[in-house]
């Protein structure tokens, strides 16, 4: 993957950039050491490596001014970084950048359940903002697959799902407001505790904006009263288009499921061999939960049980109770795990109609006998959102860049069935040369447009989200 | 009338537009400074390009008259998740409501607080810029983070980005039934109270809602919806929870919630009565607080983090609000008050400079409904 050339002329004052950092942070929060900036060089994408020129680690909404004002001065990139969970590079130095880590913002500033949210620091991570309101029996609803580890500041960055968006929606539907800093340095609060914005929705477009827009640091989020049960039914099927029809009649049928979750039969032979679960062997595998009191989860139930009935399904199985709810949801949560352990394999997140969702596995199926790489399909099929993991071997001189081939080849496909080369994991890196396949010259350039506008110096995460060709101008004006 | 009959149409005509056109939709809406320039209608774009019920998606032209989309997704047995307003009663106009205006204004309802805004259901847009290039973002599918949501920031743009061509939706299943739980006498601090508990409660409110009918007896309503049987017994849990604040009726009859909630919706309240009408976006919380100091009749949605008010004519209510977090919109006034007193709430000075800086990409030439959402006024 291409990266800009690093600034001789920023690596040339490397000493007085870190001085002057060091002059308005403690001295623990700016690692220059190259041992400990190595920490740094990649996230989750880890393919690609490149330590930065330093990182820092601000403690405040006003210590991330001064970083972002002096690195404004000195004409120096800032790479923004939460937890290092993206799977698409978008935390990915480069060796002129700093990186600016919110690992130590991690506060709740405010919890308010009369008025139904939380206000927290950003470096703060998903699951715990559940934590933080669990006692009231609250939770916050984006769960992307990471929750464990990411960071408030990385979902706003990609605007992240998770498994119960068909019901809940993507972090821009539960984001109220947020406390953001420009890269002068500006401290700008924009939306908060009510609804909807004054004038134009700023909030909107800096939700998924890939750190490029400004630096998150504080957030009001949506909070939620936690349902009163929820219960998974599993359904094994002998093809992956009566799996396909199955969704579709769930949907038409009026019950909104929170999670309608897809798993192939590589996928399923996977994550049996490493989880046990107990699933049974099949082409197709869906898990449909629905949430409620136990009559309102019997009712849906019935009416799913009803559709999937009519689809001949080779297994059809209820949890009874929470133990078997948990193992129908086991093997989906330990897929990737158990992907990781037979082999390294890359995890795509192209987006399609669900219409579509036959011939597009059928297409993966083809390519991926062409390409002599297996995959595995695990997904949300609920919304559409794929996700094919790609199966190679590192250690195979020319496997990775075989299997980023058939990658984008299965992206392309995403788009031209109507769908979208990214649902939930963002752009990034990963996908950036790709994105004059969705999008003309035009389209990105009104995209830009809101960058030039924010960023004018393009020095906030310049190298992500769009094909470096299609930016080069605007960043060696910059520099 | 300037009325392009599509979208390659509309893109010659402001490529080579030289002077201010008011972008129109349905003219129901009028709100904002009335900006200058000859009417550019999109009403001859119109037509439902894809409807895919089992994938809950929908696309239309942006013309396309909202009850013909209504009645597409009716046959379906689906709906519109946000529950856009009609403001035809409110403001008093006629004409047909086009999806592209509920678009364009970010127009929701009662719903907003479970199902969202507009901009929430939005997943897809297609505009043409001040300089006539067409622009797609987002797409038809319901998650999609492929670069930068404008989508987002043309849902309530008021045409000063782009004229909308084409908009695309995620939907959501209609529900079977629905039920209002109804009290009445309630103080504005206590019914918002009484919506808090019931939005804290897990019975999936759908709509919260207080006549403060100064003079009269408040009425406060909390709408369920969904499957017969869940409402039935969501009704009754509520009920429980509710009791401490005073007698709880249950409206059972879904045709008469249905009239209730849709009277509340389009604030046929303020239909008629003379007076300007001001939107307030608040922490619902504070409603109350900030409903002291209004001088006039209120009605309060959304748990109380939205008020209606009707209030003297020509009165700038901002400078009797204060400082608040929040804003608040002059939704009907005379021309003459609309020319003098900022529509949209004033923003502090950097987000301003940056929705300015936007509006110059996004209409360089500033032919755009021209000052339609300028918060600065000239001086008189």
């Amino acid at each position: 993957m291409e990266m800009p050339i690093p600034n001789p002329a920023i690596l040339a004052k490397r000493a007085r950039i870190i001085a002057r950092l060091r002059d308005v942070l403690p001295h623990d929060a700016v690692i220059d050491d190259p041992h400990e900036t190595r920490a740094y060089e990649c996230d989750a994408l880890t393919a690609y490596r490149c330590p930065p020129l330093a990182a820092v680690l601000p403690q405040s909404t006003a210590e991330v001014s001064e970083v972002l004002r002096i690195c404004h001065q000195e004409g120096v990139p800032v790479v923004p970084r939460g937890s290092g969970t993206s799977l698409a590079g978008g935390a990915l130095p480069t060796a002129d950048s700093v990186i600016l880590g919110v690992a130590r913002l991690t506060a709740v500033l405010e919890t308010d359940y009369d008025n139904r949210f939380i206000c927290v620091q950003t470096g703060r991570t998903n699951l715990s903002v559940t934590g933080a309101v669990e006692e009231k029996d609250f939770f916050y609803a984006p769960d992307p697959s990471s929750q464990l580890a990411c960071a408030i500041a990385g979902n706003i960055g990609m605007n992240s799902g998770g498994a119960h968006c068909l019901k809940y929606g993507v972090t821009t539907n539960n984001l109220l407001g947020v406390t953001m800093v420009m890269m002068d340095g500006t401290v700008v609060e924009i939306g908060g505790a009510h609804l909807d914005a004054a004038g134009l929705d700023l909030l909107g477009v800096i939700c998924g904006s890939e750190g490029q827009l400004g630096v998150v640091t504080e957030a009001t989020l949506r909070i939620l009263r936690k349902p009163e049960g929820a219960r998974p039914v599993l359904m094994g099927f002998d093809s992956n288009e009566v799996a396909g029809e199955c969704v579709s009649a769930i949907i038409k049928a009026g019950v909104l499921p929170v999670a309608i979750e897809f798993m192939d039969r590589p996928c399923i032979e996977a994550t049996e061999a490493f989880a046990k679960a107990g699933y049974p062997m099949c082409e197709a595998l869906l898990i449909v939960e629905v949430e409620g009191s136990e009559a309102e989860i019997r009712e849906q139930l019935d009416v799913i049980l009803e559709i999937a009935k009519r689809h001949n399904p080779v297994e059809l199985r209820e949890a009874a109770d929470a133990d078997q709810a948990a193992r129908i949801w086991l093997g989906r949560k330990s897929a990737f795990g158990a992907m990781g352990q037979i082999n390294d394999y890359m995890c795509l997140d192209g987006t399609i109609p669900v219409s579509s969702l036959p011939y597009v596995l059928r297409r993966i199926g083809e390519m991926s006998k062409e390409y002599g790489l297996g995959v595995a399909n695990v997904f949300h099929a609920g919304d559409g959102n794929m996700h094919p993991l790609i199966l190679f071997d590192a250690n195979k001189p020319g496997d990775l860049e075989l299997c980023e081939a058939f990658g984008a080849d299965i992206l392309k496909l995403c788009v031209e069935v109507g769908g979208c080369l990214t649902g939930e994991h963002g752009v990034g890196i990963e996908k950036r040369d790709l994105m004059l396949t969705q999008y003309s010259h035009k389209d990105l350039e009104a995209q830009l447009w809101v960058k030039d506008v924010f960023d004018p110096k393009w020095l906030l995460n310049p190298a992500k989200v769009f094909p470096l060709s299609v930016t080069e101008t605007r960043r060696d004006q910059a520099a | 009338m300037l009325q392009p009959k599509s979208e390659a149409e509309l893109a010659e005509l402001l490529a080579a537009a030289q002077h201010p056109v008011v972008i129109r939709g349905g003219g129901t809406r009028p709100i904002g400074r009335a900006a200058a320039g000859e009417v550019l209608s999109a009403a001859a774009l119109t037509g439902v390009t894809l409807y895919e019920p089992g994938a809950l998606t929908l696309v239309a032209q942006a013309g396309t008259p909202l009850a013909e989309i209504e009645a597409v997704l009716r046959a379906e047995n689906q709906r519109l998740p946000f529950e856009p307003m009609d403001h035809r009663a409110l403001l008093g106009t006629d004409g047909t409501p086009t999806i592209g205006g509920v678009v364009a204004g970010n127009v929701s309802g009662p719903r907003r607080i479970q199902a969202g805004a507009a901009r929430d259901s939005l997943i897809g847009v297609r505009f043409v810029d001040g300089t006539g290039t067409v622009i797609k973002n987002g797409g038809r599918v319901m998650k999609n983070v492929t670069g930068y949501d404008l989508v987002k920031l043309m849902a309530g743009s008021f045409g000063t980005l782009g004229v909308l061509s084409e908009v695309s939706f995620k939907l959501l299943p209609e529900v079977e039934t629905c039920a209002c739980l109804m009290l009445e006498g309630l103080t504005d601090h206590t019914a918002v109270a009484a919506l808090s508990r019931a939005l804290a409660s897990p019975y999936e409110v759908t709509g919260a809602a207080h006549s403060a009918n100064r003079g009269g007896t408040s009425r406060t309503m909390i709408r369920l919806e969904g499957f017969a049987k869940s409402v039935a017994y969501r009704a009754d849990a509520l009920r429980g929870v509710l009791a401490e604040f005073g007698a709880v009726d249950v409206i059972a009859d879904p045709a008469l919630v249905r009239q209730m909630w849709k009277d509340q919706r389009d604030v046929t309240a303020f239909a008629g009565q003379a007076g300007d009408v001001w939107r307030i976006s608040c922490k619902p919380s504070d409603g109350p607080v900030i409903a002291a100091k209004i001088k006039g009749d209120v009605i309060y949605d959304w748990g109380g983090g939205l008020i209606w008010a009707l209030v003297t004519e020509g009165h700038d209510l901002r400078t009797s609000l204060g400082a608040f977090a929040g804003h608040a919109t002059l939704i009907r006034a005379a021309e003459a008050t609309r020319a003098r007193i900022p529509t949209f709430h004033p923003e502090p000075a950097p987000l301003a400079a940056l929705s300015d800086g936007l509006r110059r990409k996004f209409d360089p030439k500033g032919i755009l409904n021209t000052g339609l959402m300028a918060t600065a006024m000239p001086a008189a």
